[in-house]
């Protein structure tokens, strides 16, 4: 049973002898024809080749991702490479269209003259009950927020639960206060909703789904792809505290901390910066793959590079304890009640008021700006005074050993 | 004190980068390979290299332990995991590691029961909850690693725990590096030697390393100023024309090493007369598996696996860049089958890997991303 | 390979024995210092923690040591780029 006995018999991967065929041929054919559009400056043999290999990646990059793996599997929930590849192999395939495909939190609709901000979210969450909020505060909490970061006024919300047999009623009336509260705060109502149960062991406990309307008021233009160079990069508090709450609260990594979740809407916190600095090219909720994946989207969207001073994003204590612990970036980690703005730099500091002038925002921080080149990239200044490349992760960030 | 915050101060990098600057020969270029993939790590998070002239180059060892688990023994996990009531446990790092039938949370995604543990206590621990369940624990590191493994199998022989079992695969440090020290193209001028290894084995067993090779080592702490005044070291001793061993991680690291933690692991493990590490190949004395002694909670013996060796794509040519003789550009297959998307070799696996990170920063030189930083 | 993270011991577990809770920026976890068998272990002392384990004690006057060696290094360097400064205006 031990091979150390013998080498044992020999065999292939088929899927990397595969991978390695279908390149050979893709270049093949690209590089006849393409050698002719070749016209990087030739200064030795060696950087030459080393600058057609960096074209290679850019070019690989580019192309549209391809859907490899023949199961869902983890990695196409957690925000990064592998749910874009995930969203765009399979979701935009089928119902391709040109407000789905700006993929931005919410699609703003046009209905009788005017204009609304349609968004939905599903929330999993384990364990349903976390420090500082429950799956409730996040289901009303999450959906506001998409609509916020439109710019839109959250107005109405749908409900749609999955709940596993089982689950105790006493349970799902705290799930449902919390909503409750959360709607009450953000100033929407729920007003229409589903129910489904399934089976014991077929979901954690309940699963939701809700869905938003928001009013967008006629002036409001923010896109993904209007950070220009000299804009600023601001976040409105510290980061990665839902994220390592959550992860701690399950309990499998027997780590205690005095944290709590960031779960807040953030539909006051916007208004108030759209009015501060109308210079705000762009808003987002930092959740899944935290502000870095937030910020690369963005540099790729808007094809200019974001600088990020390290030293500048503020991370509580215990969440840069456990990530040390953990082997885990707090710039990856998710938010729940943080967003990410971008506006102009000349808006900087009235953009930066505006956010601490509100209790959500008192740790606001400018953490960065918008450059050039080099485009669609997030550079890190680091604490230590290095740089680096903030680039997308394929998957959920995971603990790590090594 | 906290052993952190100290050894990242901006102001005394500037400092020890002048020195080391002045260290170096003019017109001479230098290789240092940092062994462990930590190292790795901490260069790319605290952009070390923006601290180096040109003329250092540092190569990335084959000190990441998933990166070099040859693709056989995953695919040997996960037909332990897919056996019924097998509860399959390992360390985040292993998720994505590819095998030749695909990785653990490919295994997961098709009905396997893996979890993630951040201890082999954890792992441990589960079994003592499921007894009605075998409980595997895929132990995977260097000697940093094995005294944890070893002490939890003591743990569970004492407890009676009889549903844990270990599927060791516990390599090697000094193996490694002589492996890469025998190659006839290898071109290094001396090496970070890896701290937390060293905390376990201490400095002596490198000590060949500067009498028979004739290359000086410094032992280096994981901090970037650890890995700033480790090359400082390693400087001054070509520049005084002196090989040695020297431990830059006194603070951590004894020169003796922990002597307990090698009782435990000589107690329960003892050393296999081969084993593969991918990118390298085969390396005698280099791996650790359980002893007869302990063979009731040893997985090799417990499951029938299959055992069939995968070997790598013949275009892939991880042991070159492991030995610093290619850089990642170099490589047949590099950024076309071979991404991070889909690691062919060992060097793309884990984000440490020498050709993931090259991947993922080398697309741009350090000049240009250093000046968009600045203005 | 290997990420080991310096950890403060605050508490010791009678039982069992081997158990103590490292604190790392107020991040707590219960830890195994059954390796550091002989050494003399009091709450304030650091240690290296692996993988739920605490592989190695740390020792305060070997930092120290390096990190004065760093400092006069860095204070030499600013006297030089002085000299340099004064010679060279």
């Amino acid at each position: 049973m031990s091979r150390d006995d013998d080498t044992g018999p020999e065999a292939y991967a088929a899927w990397a002898e595969e991978a390695v065929r279908t390149a050979a041929t893709a270049e093949d054919l690209r590089t006849a024809a393409a050698e002719d559009v070749r016209t990087a400056p030739s200064d030795g043999d060696a950087p030459d080749r080393e600058r057609q290999v960096l074209d290679r990646i850019e070019r690989a990059r580019r192309r549209r991702p391809r859907l490899r793996e023949e199961r869902v599997t983890l990695a196409h929930g957690a925000g990064g490479k592998a749910t874009s590849t995930l969203i765009d192999a399979v979701f935009l395939e089928a119902f391709r269209n040109p407000l789905l495909e700006a993929l931005t939190d919410g699609a703003a609709v046009t209905v009788g003259g005017t204009r609304l901000v349609f968004t939905t979210d599903s929330f999993v969450v384990s364990p349903l009950f976390f420090p500082g909020g429950d799956i409730g505060h996040l289901a009303v909490n999450g959906t506001v927020n998409d609509l916020a970061v439109c710019g839109a006024r959250p107005l109405f919300l749908s409900a749609g639960f999955v709940l596993e047999e089982g689950m105790p009623v006493e349970d799902l009336r705290r799930v449902t206060g919390s909503m409750a509260r959360a709607a009450a705060r953000a100033g929407v109502q729920i007003v229409t909703g589903d129910t489904k149960v399934v089976q014991r062991g077929r979901a954690d406990g309940c699963y939701i789904t809700t869905a938003g309307i928001g009013v967008l008021a006629e002036d409001v233009r923010l896109s993904p792809e209007a950070a220009r160079p000299g804009d600023a990069v601001l976040v409105s508090g510290p980061i990665g505290d839902h994220g390592v709450t959550v992860m701690l609260a399950r309990g499998e990594l027997d780590i205690d901390a005095d944290l709590t979740s960031d779960t807040a809407p953030l539909h006051q916190l916007c208004a108030l910066l759209l009015e501060a600095a109308p210079g705000t090219r762009v808003m987002r909720d930092a959740t899944r793959g935290g502000v870095a994946t937030v910020l690369a989207e963005i540099a790729t969207a808007s094809e200019v590079a974001i600088v990020v001073d390290e030293a500048a994003v503020p991370v509580r204590p215990e969440v840069a304890g456990a990530g040390e612990l953990l082997g885990i970036d707090p710039l990856y980690v998710a938010c729940e009640g943080r967003m990410v703005a971008i506006v102009d730099g000349a808006d900087a500091e009235a953009a930066l008021a505006a956010l601490r002038g509100h209790p959500l925002g008192a740790g606001a921080a400018l953490i960065g700006r918008v450059a050039a080149d080099p485009q669609g990239l997030v550079l890190l200044n680091t604490a230590f005074g290095g740089t680096r490349i903030v680039d997308l992760l394929v998957g959920d960030p995971l603990p790590r050993i090594c | 004190m906290r052993f952190v915050d100290e050894f990242r101060d901006a102001g005394k990098a500037r400092a020890l980068a002048a020195r080391i600057a002045a260290l170096c020969e003019p017109g001479r270029s230098y290789r240092f390979m940092e062994v462990c993939g930590g190292h790795t790590h901490t260069i790319y998070k605290h952009g070390i290299e923006d601290f180096l002239p040109e003329s250092i180059r540092l190569v990335h060892g084959p000190g990441c332990p998933v990166c070099v688990i040859p693709m056989g023994r995953v695919d040997d996990a996960i037909t332990i995991a897919r056996q019924p009531d097998v509860i399959m446990t390992s360390f985040g790092d292993m998720m994505r590691v590819p095998g030749g039938q695909g990785s653990f949370f490919d295994a997961k995604a098709a009905g396997a029961d893996i979890r993630m543990v951040y201890s082999p206590l954890d792992a441990l621990k589960i079994a003592r909850a499921e007894p009605g369940k075998r409980v595997v624990f895929m132990a995977i590191g260097f000697e940093t690693t094995a005294p944890s493994t070893a002490m939890t199998v003591l743990r569970a022989a004492e407890e009676g725990v009889d549903n844990f079992a270990v599927f060791c695969n516990h390599v090697m440090i000094i193996p490694a590096i002589k492996a890469i020290l025998d190659s006839p193209d290898l071109r290094l001028d001396g090496f970070l030697g890896p701290g937390h290894v060293s905390a376990v084995i201490g400095c002596r067993p490198y000590e060949f390393i500067a009498r028979d090779h004739g290359k000086p080592l410094v032992c280096a702490g994981f901090e970037p100023l650890d890995i700033l005044s480790s090359v400082h070291m390693l400087l001054r001793q070509l520049a005084e024309g002196r090989t040695q061993v020297e431990n830059q991680y006194a603070r951590v690291v004894p020169w003796e090493g922990n002597p307990k933690a090698l009782r435990v692991i000589g107690e329960v493990m003892e050393p296999r007369p081969y084993f593969e590490w991918r990118g390298l190949g085969f390396i005698s004395h280099s791996a650790l598996r359980m002893k007869e002694a302990y063979a009731r909670f040893d997985a090799e013996r417990i499951f029938e696996l299959p055992g069939v060796r995968v070997a790598d794509p013949k275009a892939c040519q991880c042991g070159e860049v492991l030995k610093g003789v290619l850089r990642p550009w170099e490589c047949k297959v590099f950024g076309t089958a071979c991404t991070p998307e889909t690691p062919i070799g060992t060097c793309m696996v884990s984000s440490e890997g020498a050709c993931a990170a090259y991947y993922a920063f080398g697309r741009f030189s350090r000049e240009r991303v250093r000046e968009a930083s600045r203005t | 390979m290997c990420l080991g993270i310096p950890g403060e011991l605050v508490a010791f577990d009678d039982d069992p024995p081997d158990l103590a809770t490292v604190d790392v920026s107020g991040v707590r976890r219960r830890v195994n210092i059954g390796l550091l068998e002989g050494e003399d272990l009091r709450p304030g002392d650091w240690v290296l923690v692996h993988v739920g384990f605490a592989l190695s004690k740390i020792s305060e006057s070997e930092a120290q040591a390096l990190l004065e060696f760093l400092e006069d290094m860095g204070q030499a360097y600013d006297d030089e780029i002085a000299a340099f400064r004064e010679s060279n205006p």
